[in-house]
């Protein structure tokens, strides 16, 4: 466990990451992670997630392969990511080279109530993460692990899985668009799919 | 895909195939299951196809979204127990409206052994219709590919979720003893 002090700000983490995007494709998922990502900026390339729970990193896989040719990242949270825990096995398999996948670990379920997750109790998701066949892993407790991730998401050669430890706090939420049609279809226009 | 023999039928399960690669399907998600075995292997062999093994059936339902998100078709084969699986997954299709093919060897109906297997088994066309997924169901084996190819026209041409249910008569109930 990390003292609060030791980590991360998750809005100023998201910005970090999404400083220099390029043409990089962001999926976010329920729910914390969703408002960082519209607190920094809508983005008609951003694919928020307000449902759905444990979907985000396979839609990062799923497009990944659809989209050779451009960069994914994909965001959520600890919760998130423990609720479709077998993606990691189902990404670790197939390993597209375009592919990120970062998890925001306050050890909390943030929309709910605050309550700890099993990273709280000491579930490690990078060691996770390892085991399913992940090449190149990040645990990210400062500034400078989060550069060196974020430049690695626009050159990598292999899946690169990050665990980037934030504040367990709650920072105003900032609502994207919900419609989900609406979301789809934007992004599929951005990227010239429809 | 070997062709067929002077004068033997096509097998079905090729058929399958073929109509997969007709409408430019590339990403198959897949739990295994015997009654796709060998569409499983075809995908697994065909160059031009990802196949992605899942741990769970959800995890196909956010595989489709994805590749659809980056302008790919899916197709999904899961056994009729993983239609169970993918009930809160099929909320992301719903609301956003992605395109979705489910084909679902069935069990738990025709000469089951497995009493375990009819919950859902029994249950598994009412719980998809429920989920507003549309459920075409083929009994015969020269119904099989037309059926495939019917529910992705639908689910493609109009952003719908479709399910093809091949009964167990059809795929032969599984023999347990040996």
């Amino acid at each position: 466990m990390i003292a609060n002090e030791r980590r991360l700000d998750r809005r100023a983490a998201m910005r970090t990451l999404l400083e220099s995007r390029g043409d990089l494709l962001l999926v976010t998922g329920l729910g914390s992670t969703t408002w960082d990502a519209a607190a920094v900026g809508d983005d008609d390339r951003n694919f928020y997630l307000w449902g759905a729970m444990g979907a985000a990193a396979v839609i990062g896989l799923g497009l990944a392969i659809a989209q050779p040719g451009r960069r994914v990242l994909v965001v959520t949270g600890d919760g998130e990511m423990l609720m479709g825990l077998g993606a990691l096995a189902t990404i670790g398999v197939q390993r597209p080279p375009n592919l990120a996948v970062a998890v925001f670990d306050n050890g909390r379920y943030g929309e709910t109530g605050m309550q700890a997750s099993h990273t709280e109790q000491g579930v490690e998701l990078v060691a996770i993460a390892r085991a399913c066949g992940f090449k190149e892993t990040f645990d990210i407790v400062d500034e400078l692990g989060l550069r060196d991730f974020a430049a690695r998401v626009h050159n990598a050669a292999t899946t690169l899985f990050a665990r980037v430890a934030i504040r367990a706090d709650e920072p105003r939420r900032v609502l994207p668009p919900r419609d989900g049609v609406f979301l789809k279809t934007r992004f599929r226009r951005a990227i010239g799919a429809e | 895909m070997s062709e067929p023999r002077k004068g033997e039928l096509p097998d079905w399960r090729d058929e399958i195939f073929a109509a997969l690669k007709a409408a430019e399907v590339r990403q198959v998600g897949y739990v295994p299951d015997a009654g796709h075995a060998r569409l499983i292997e075809l995908c697994r062999d065909d160059p031009e196809l990802r196949a992605v093994p899942l741990t769970t059936e959800e995890e196909g339902v956010a595989l489709a979204a994805g590749a659809w998100l980056g302008g790919q078709r899916a197709a999904l084969l899961m056994q009729s127990s993983g239609v169970g699986n993918c009930v809160n997954m099929l909320s992301l299709i719903k609301t956003c409206r992605f395109p979705l093919v489910m084909l679902v060897a069935m069990r738990g109906e025709w000469a089951e052994f497995n009493p375990w297997q009819v919950p859902m088994g029994s249950r598994t066309q009412t719980a998809l219709e429920l989920c507003d997924v549309l459920v075409y169901r083929v009994e015969r084996p020269e119904e099989a590919a037309e059926t495939v190819t019917a529910a992705l026209d639908i689910a493609y041409n109009g952003d719908l979720a479709a399910a093809v249910l091949l009964a167990q008569r059809l795929l032969g109930a599984k023999r347990w003893v040996k």
